[in-house]
């Protein structure tokens, strides 16, 4: 085989193709469209919701209206102290448990392992009416902490901290040891720092989690005092006494505008993040 | 020594202490209530043995349940895998608009179920619906695709499908891009098509990420209820209804905990045999890096 021809057969083989470039442009708009069609429905008079003209006028009522029609704000304020306060349990939480697995040899440390692990599999997602009855007996029911409770031990967490920490060089640990630094200082000062990436991955995975569940929020909690945003929109876009879609599409927005912000800023992060949580 | 093992479970303590609380105790007790009947006002709750689970092969809804959960089951998995692994190969290329279009494919991923539910209802909506003016233009009939019990399930599979495959292309992304590139030019060197080269390189070296992501859609077929709550509440007749949710409606809404506890049994067994599987099964065959 001449060198001519290795050249280019190793361009046409290191391009895509026309016919593949089609396709996955095909396929991403497809993925866009229903999106595409609520951000047209939601900034556009009611009478246009459903009529493509490129002159139609852009509005910005249906987000006022869906604000005002339902207590957006607390539900905003409810989700944002629901996930920071689950984020901050499941780091300390973690943490500690995940530097016990890493760096102690303790008696009945390979049992307390697999018992974490089981969350991975049963998480509490699946256990909603013994966590209710739990609730209702703590006299909880209705409020963020019981939304909470059942995820701040995140077996996610400890296993993805554990493996984290055992990558940690001991010389480390030990140089630190020698100058007198206590378990929990070196845990603060030389393995914290250096899980850093670590810990921006799992915040992301978990604000976006929580921010986004569903159904145990639904299932414990019944006020405007502790309901979510999902909860809250669901409410709202179920009551069917004539809203319109223009406000329902509003609303619906409105609620994954954080999010969806965050991610169009940080789309590096956010897609390293998952990855890095991802990969065992 | 016996004061670092101190040490350690001080630290374990915290979180030991809440995942037996949320997680193990009510796995254990929710089996110990499915042999019991529901307490109902100032009746107790008492031992009834297999009665739960004799209801449970006696309820058509449970049983629809299962057939529908499989056939999800069924669609979404391969469905989401093969579509990620497309987008992963795809957007790994040079491409025009390579940016977009992995932007396009990922979005569905950070949205909230219940809002994608809401736009999805609306793409779906009879008459005004995007969908249906798409179908009108190529002159079909009209159909009500939420509504009618032939294809609300087809519907609420497509909508866990396009959330789903982007967040599966993530893991097929990063198993690419750790890929060595000489693998590719030795390919090229050989003359080897792009079949074959997919065939006998990529998907054996991308099988980890297969099998890992695998075990995640598994899982997910049996935890994503959260759209139905929006799109079908199950119906129409139960033709979309799903075991979580099934199980929602029996402890929620008919407030029976105790045949609610014999489904959560079912599911808690399906779950662990997909651990099973995964533990025994494919971690055996599978050598990770």
């Amino acid at each position: 085989m001449s060198t001519a021809e290795t050249r280019t057969r190793r361009l046409v083989y290191n391009e895509p193709t026309l016919l593949d470039t089609l396709a996955a442009w095909l396929l991403a708009l497809l993925w866009i469209l229903p999106l595409a069609y609520a951000v047209w429905t939601a900034f556009h008079p009611s009478e246009y919701s459903t009529r493509f003209e490129l002159l139609a006028p852009l509005t910005l009522s249906n987000f006022s209206r869906a604000w005002e029609a339902a207590p957006f704000a607390r539900y905003f304020l409810n989700t944002a102290a629901l996930v920071v306060m689950i984020l901050a349990v499941q780091l300390v939480l973690a943490t500690l448990a995940a530097y016990a697995f890493a760096r102690y040899e303790f008696r009945g440390r390979n049992i307390a392992f697999a018992l974490v692990l089981v969350q991975l599999m049963v998480m509490p997602d699946i256990l909603v009416v013994e966590n209710y009855k739990t609730m209702a007996r703590l006299g909880l029911v209705d409020t963020l902490l019981a939304i909470g409770l059942p995820y701040f031990a995140s077996a996610f967490a400890i296993f993805l901290l554990r493996q984290t920490f055992l990558g940690v060089p001991k010389e480390l640990d030990e140089a630190a040891r020698v100058e007198g630094a206590g378990p929990l200082q070196i845990l603060w000062r030389v393995y914290m720092p250096l899980a850093r990436p670590v810990y921006t991955a799992f915040a992301l995975v978990s604000v976006s989690y929580h921010w986004n569940n569903f159904l145990w929020p639904l299932i414990v909690t019944n006020s405007v005092n502790a309901r979510p945003l999902t909860v809250g929109l669901q409410v709202f876009s179920s009551v069917d006494q004539g809203v319109d879609w223009s406000i329902i599409t509003a609303a619906t927005l409105m609620t994954s505008a954080p999010l969806l912000i965050a991610f169009l800023l940080f789309q590096r992060q956010f897609v390293q993040s998952f990855m890095r949580a991802g990969i065992k | 020594m016996k004061q670092r093992s101190v040490h350690a479970w001080l630290m374990l303590l915290p979180a030991m202490l809440l995942l037996v609380a949320f997680t193990h105790w009510p796995a254990v007790s929710t089996f110990i209530d499915s042999f019991h009947s529901t307490p109902r006002g100032a009746r107790p709750s008492v031992w009834v043995g297999l009665e739960n689970y004799q209801v449970m092969t006696q309820d058509p809804v449970f049983w629809k349940a299962v057939r529908n959960n499989l056939i999800f089951a069924a669609a979404t998995i391969p469905a989401s895998i093969g579509l990620a692994l497309a987008m992963a190969l795809w957007v790994n290329e040079r491409m025009a608009g390579r940016a977009f279009l992995r932007m396009a494919y990922f979005t569905p991923t950070v949205l909230p179920m219940i809002a994608v539910a809401n736009i999805w209802l609306f793409f779906y909506t009879p008459q005004y619906g995007l969908l249906e003016r798409f179908t009108g233009m190529l002159g079909l009939p009209a159909h009500n695709w939420l509504g009618s019990p032939s294809t609300a399930l087809g519907a609420v599979t497509a909508v866990a499908i396009w959330k789903e495959a982007g967040f599966f292309m993530i893991f097929y992304l990063a198993a690419l891009q750790s890929l060595n590139p000489s693998l590719r030019e030795a390919a090229a060197i050989e003359g080897a098509s792009r079949g074959y080269f997919f065939r006998r390189v990529l998907w054996p070296l991308l099988m980890p990420t297969t099998l890992f992501v695998l075990i995640n859609a598994c899982i997910n077929a049996f935890r994503m209820v959260d759209h139905l709550f929006v799109l079908t509440r199950g119906g129409p007749d139960n033709a979309s209804i799903l075991l979580l949710y099934h199980l929602y409606e029996v402890g929620f809404s008919f407030w029976d905990t105790a045949y609610a506890s014999a489904i959560t049994v079912v599911l808690v067994l399906v779950l662990a045999a997909i651990a099973l599987f995964q533990f025994f099964v494919l971690d055996r065959r599978v050598h990770y890096k």
